[in-house]
């Protein structure tokens, strides 16, 4: 009897997972059909990933949308950090408290209020739309979720590392780069990488302050995604699943390490 | 000395984080509101206000967005709430949490467009109906596929928080309210249910208001019929160029969100959104 109602649960699970995969799988089987719509598969073929990488366009907006990622996730973690470290050096509860709402508030704004603020916020101080104005409202709204990603690792470090350090003679420099810095790192890395995927996923924001001339990867398939199938895509998105899946696992082995690197420091205290 | 030296560091940090805070949280913010109040020629005004709450299309437009928002969000929570639980009596929940996750790290765009392909025409879903010997129906561009794809989208981010807080829930309160005698229905209603209830609620929250601004699907999927918040926002700033009506919208939605947040025990965990426990 619980044998078998164990078997249904499973199936329900199964279901979820079935129809949480079913599309994304669809897609990548197309990318490797003859014909070129979505209805029947017609035999195997690479050409509509010969196709991409013939299109020059395509591969332009591609390395300027790998570009304004690794860009605006540096600097994202960057200022993120230094805002978490100034956060945790806030003495009053009121400032901390008041510092992490704003913090949050482009975390839980729908993206369409960002992008449209972004918007008049770049007219009115005359930035002209195009990479610049990508680039800054990709580190604008990846900086949040750095400072929460680093923010518990800098809690986590006790006082006393950083007081003897500094009963040792290290500055302020020394005590950042060679104190903090490293003990915060798993902290920063899983920052840096889901500022990186904030920017690889943006569409929204992206949409409204790109302008005319510039475009990146998200935007450019909502328009030809409009004009309807068009196998390229598919190819297109057989490559980006592969870059997802290195993310995830790039991210897995980076928690993984952090969480061995953690047991590590507490057995050798013990 | 060393306190005036730790106040110095302090500012250092806070320069670039403070700068990021006052342009790109506030002053938006600000300027959204302050465009608002001026109509398409650029004068002031407070006609925006007027036209939004006398206009029977814009309120209507409100009433339907929330409706499809609310649909949405009951939808991904009948499925999701399940599927937690369930995943928690598995023997690698984590496991199966990270395969549920996953699907959110492809882009939103490439899941919206394969839908396009499935719900077409001779598109594999009408080919089962016609298998099943219903017929081949239009799919695409109809209200149900625009919910049914945001669901689609949204399960992931609904089956996280509740997921952790099932696995908060101590197995000995509902050994004991079976002990007590409790039916199954009555230790879930009493018991499991609102023990979880801010899971739930963080869940709504990261569902519900995205769900009022997902333009790209009403374009893609619902084929301009279902017209939400999102949708008008994007017309508005985008087509017509009317930005003050557009960020009237804008403020609407910004209230809403608010209440949302208020409804739902305010502190954000839209960081859930991204798929991560710790």
């Amino acid at each position: 009897m619980t044998q078998r109602r164990f078997k249904w649960r499973n199936l329900y699970l199964w279901l979820v997972f079935i129809v949480l995969y079913a599309p994304i799988i669809f897609l990548v089987v197309y990318s490797f059909s003859k014909g070129d719509t979505m209805t029947n598969f017609h035999g195997f073929t690479w050409s509509h990933y010969q196709d991409l990488f013939a299109d020059t366009r395509l591969i332009a907006i591609f390395l300027d949308t790998l570009l304004i990622a690794l860009l605006s996730s540096l600097l994202a973690t960057a200022v993120g950090t230094l805002g978490a470290l100034g956060i945790n050096n806030t003495t009053r509860p009121v400032t901390k408290n008041t510092l992490l709402a704003l913090n949050n508030i482009l975390m839980v704004s729908p993206d369409v209020i960002i992008g449209a603020s972004f918007l008049i916020f770049f007219t009115a101080l005359k930035i002209p739309l195009g990479f610049g104005s990508v680039l800054l409202s990709h580190i604008a709204f990846s900086i949040p979720i750095v400072v929460l990603m680093v923010l518990p690792k800098i809690q986590e470090m006790s006082t006393s590392l950083l007081d003897a350090a500094a009963d040792l003679g290290a500055n302020n420099w020394q005590l950042l780069s060679q104190v903090i810095v490293p003990y915060i790192m798993p902290g920063i890395f899983s920052g840096f990488f889901m500022a990186l995927t904030y920017s690889l996923d943006d569409f929204a924001v992206t949409f409204f302050v790109t302008g005319n001339g510039f475009t990146t990867l998200s935007v450019e398939i909502y328009s030809r995604a409009r004009q309807g199938i068009n196998l390229e895509i598919n190819a297109l998105s057989g490559l980006m699943f592969l870059m997802a899946m290195v993310l995830v696992i790039g991210y897995y082995f980076i928690n993984q390490y952090s969480s061995r690197h953690r047991s590590n420091v507490r057995g050798r205290r013990k | 000395m060393q306190r005036k030296q730790r106040l110095s560091r302090n500012t250092a940090y806070f320069v670039p984080y403070t700068l990021w805070i006052l342009l790109f949280v506030i002053a938006p913010v600000l300027l959204l509101i302050y465009q608002s109040f001026f109509n398409i020629d650029g004068q002031f005004t407070f006609a925006n206000y007027q036209t939004y709450f006398s206009s029977s299309t814009y309120l209507m437009m409100t009433v339907n967005s929330v409706w499809y928002a609310f649909l949405i969000t009951l939808a991904t929570l009948l499925i999701s709430y399940p599927t937690a639980y369930l995943l928690n009596e598995t023997k690698h929940p984590q496991l199966w949490l990270l395969l549920i996750i996953m699907p959110t790290w492809i882009n939103l765009l490439l899941k919206a467009y394969a839908f396009i392909g499935i719900f077409s025409q001779a598109g594999i879903a009408n080919q089962f109906l016609s298998f099943i010997g219903i017929g081949p129906k239009q799919l695409l561009f109809t209200n149900f596929s625009f919910i049914f794809v945001a669901a689609y989208i949204q399960i992931p981010f609904m089956v996280l928080p509740i997921y952790n807080s099932i696995s908060e829930l101590k197995p000995s309160y509902v050994n004991a309210s079976r002990d007590l005698g409790a039916t199954n229905w009555q230790t879930f209603s009493r018991v499991i249910f609102p023990l979880t209830l801010p899971g739930v609620k963080a869940g709504i929250q990261a569902v519900f208001i995205p769900s009022l601004s997902l333009f790209m699907l009403t374009r893609l999927i619902g084929g301009n019929k279902v017209i939400t918040l999102g949708t008008a926002i994007e017309e508005h700033f985008l087509t017509t160029m009317n930005w003050g009506m557009g960020s009237t919208i804008g403020v609407v939605l910004i209230v809403a969100m608010v209440i949302i947040m208020w409804l739902t025990g305010g502190s954000g965990k839209r960081h859930a959104r991204k798929g991560l426990t710790k």
